[in-house]
């Protein structure tokens, strides 16, 4: 994969900075979804033509009406309302869980590979072992332990995807840090602090923020996962694995109750996978 | 050392990792369940937490023993198949795994059985015909069901199973399986979901593997003296892209350890990780602790045996 990669960027190097940084369609569309629900998150509350956590329907499980765009919940509470509600609890949690755990992984992860030595061999193996807990399964026993609560979900899911981004910093780092330029900056006499910020850092970091992407996507799988075992935000509030959980009932009755909040958990995800496979080669891949 | 001896010193030194990694794994276990949540004498009294009680009772369970120590006589129960007492309703915790366990194995079984010949024969027609119109429908599905969660795709399947065609029963896992067709619908919807979500792993990781192998120059030369497409893979590919799908098998078969919590719980299935999810609820500790290594050990055996295989089967080791 690494060769095809930098084939098209040998190849698209010569016209400088034009196609290089340009979306494909499939990209944009990723982008344009993603960029939507982010400000779903930030004013949905605002949009929402019914009070979420209100009962405005005394039918439960409704259908899709004029007045409820998206169905009625088991309790009959507007289930469009609490979608947009929903997606500042689903998006807020994952985005704060995904900035700490590659933030902490990535400086980690350069500091050890710019140190070496025993350093780098302690974390690697401890940040390793705890990559044979299954994920879902670390969130289950976090939370028979100490109780949900949204810090709780946040730095549970830090913890389980810190190690991967570690990972992948450390194995990119390591790369870096062998490149002429570094080798020429550490000769200056250059600290260790300057050689992580300036050298090794910029150079990393398209394909770390490719990385963060797809963390987020397993970060709101998880989340989604554990909401939907009951585990996760909990009553009255609720983010969409949530929302999937309080009417699995309505399944068996075909409700939209059930089949909305799965096809924007679905929309998010797809999207931002949609998204990072299509980011621009110069984004990617910097080391031309 | 003699060069045939390789390959076999590293597959050793994959186990002594992957013991290593299972005791800090059943440490995290520990810690995670034993310290964080406080005082396990005063949430067992409940109401009745005079602190008279709650000393007896540390007392009792020798909870005033330091962590450590406690820590090694939990391992060593653990290894001699005492796994302690369920807080709840102070049944052992191996009697209440022992029936389950047998459930949630068939489970995995059957699903094996079912995935591993269609996500093989899927990955690999898609790795022949690459970029043909069947390859870009198969990549756009794994995508699909890899990048959605599990009970989406349990719903997905109940509604098309169950609430449109209704062949099968929706949510109940019926006790009553006296004769074949019962039987056949009550495992059917958890396995036909399960099945999705590792199948699309694999098919993909299939894919990948022969499609690296038919980049490779002796296939090319098989291309260049005339052989048919399915000769060349079939023939000369698929023979040496067998490790790395063997590889990819059993690491996609981890993804049934996180796929079953949600599929037992959607589907009421009386298998280990319903229990777990109950004993979660209930704050059940030893049996969370239990539950947790179980699946800790299979999704770290899967792991291991998946590298191991990866070692085995590279050649240059070999030489």
């Amino acid at each position: 994969m690494m060769a095809e990669v930098t084939t098209t960027t040998a190849k698209d190097t010569p016209k400088r900075k034009g196609p290089g940084y340009r979306f494909n369609w499939v990209g944009k569309i990723g982008l344009a979804i993603i960029l939507f629900w982010a400000v779903v998150a930030v004013v949905g509350p605002w949009l929402a033509p019914h009070p979420p956590g209100e009962i405005v329907d005394w039918d439960y499980f409704g259908p899709v009406t004029k007045d409820f765009w998206m169905g009625t919940d088991y309790l009959g509470r507007d289930i469009f309302s609490r979608i947009l509600m929903g997606a500042r609890y689903t998006v807020g949690i994952a985005l704060a869980a995904v900035t700490l755990a590659c933030t902490l992984g990535v400086i980690l992860g350069m500091v050890a590979a710019v140190a070496g030595g025993w350093f780098d061999m302690i974390l690697s193996r401890l940040l390793d072992a705890f990559n044979g807990i299954p994920s879902l399964l670390f969130g289950l026993v976090v939370v028979a332990a100490v109780g949900s609560s949204i810090p709780v979900l946040v730095l549970t899911l830090a913890a389980i995807y810190m190690p991967g981004a570690y990972r992948f910093a450390r194995a990119l780092a390591v790369n870096v840090n062998t490149m002429d330029f570094v080798t020429v900056a550490r000769a200056r006499g250059e600290g260790t602090p300057y050689l992580i910020l300036r050298e090794i850092f910029p150079n990393i970091l398209g394909p770390v923020l490719a990385d963060l992407g797809l963390r987020f996507v397993f970060i709101v799988l998880v989340l989604s996962g554990l909401s939907f075992l009951g585990l996760g935000v909990q009553p009255p509030n609720a983010d969409w694995g949530a929302l999937v959980r309080e009417n699995i009932e309505g399944l068996s009755l075909g409700a939209p109750a059930v089949i909305f909040p799965s096809v924007a958990i679905a929309s998010l995800t797809i999207s931002v996978n949609m998204f990072i496979d299509n980011l621009p080669t110069k984004i990617r891949d910097r080391s031309e | 050392m003699p060069q045939s001896l390789t390959p076999w010193f590293l597959v050793i030194q994959r186990l002594g990792i992957a013991l290593l990694t299972l005791v800090i794994v059943s440490f995290a276990v520990f810690f995670a369940t034993e310290l964080l949540p406080g005082d396990v004498a005063e949430i067992l009294l409940g109401q009745a937490a005079t602190p008279e009680a709650v000393a007896g009772l540390r007392e009792a369970m020798g909870l005033n023993e330091p962590a450590l120590s406690r820590f090694v006589g939990w391992l060593v129960g653990l290894l001699g198949g005492d796994l302690g007492t369920s807080y709840v309703n102070k049944m052992e915790v191996v009697e209440l795994i022992s029936g389950r366990l047998g459930n949630s194995l068939k489970l995995a079984g059957v699903t094996t059985l079912v995935s591993v010949p269609i996500a093989l024969a899927l990955g690999i027609g898609a790795a022949m015909w690459r970029g043909s119109l069947f390859d870009r429908i198969v990549s756009v599905l794994t995508i699909s069901v890899i990048s959605v969660p599990e009970f989406m795709v349990a719903t997905l399947a109940v509604l098309i199973f169950a609430v449109w065609l209704g062949w099968l029963p929706a949510l109940s896992y019926g006790a009553d399986v006296s004769s074949l067709s019962a039987m056949l619908k009550a495992y059917a919807m958890p396995v036909i979901t399960l099945s999705f979500v590792v199948s699309a792993q694999m098919i993909r990781m299939t894919r990948a593997a022969v499609i690296e192998t038919i980049n490779t120059p002796y296939v090319e030369m098989a291309l260049l003296k005339g052989a048919s497409r399915k000769r060349m893979v079939l023939g000369h590919a698929l023979p040496n892209a067998l490790g790395p799908i063997a590889n990819a098998v059993a690491l996609s078969l981890s993804y049934l350890v996180g796929g079953v919590i949600i599929v037992e719980t959607i589907f009421n299935y009386p298998g280990v990780a319903k229990l777990m999810v109950d004993a979660v609820s209930t704050r059940d500790l030893p049996l969370i602790q239990s539950c947790a290594m179980i699946f800790c050990v299979s999704y770290l055996s899967l792991i291991t045996l998946a590298d191991m295989i990866a070692i085995l089967s590279n050649p240059r080791l070999r030489r």
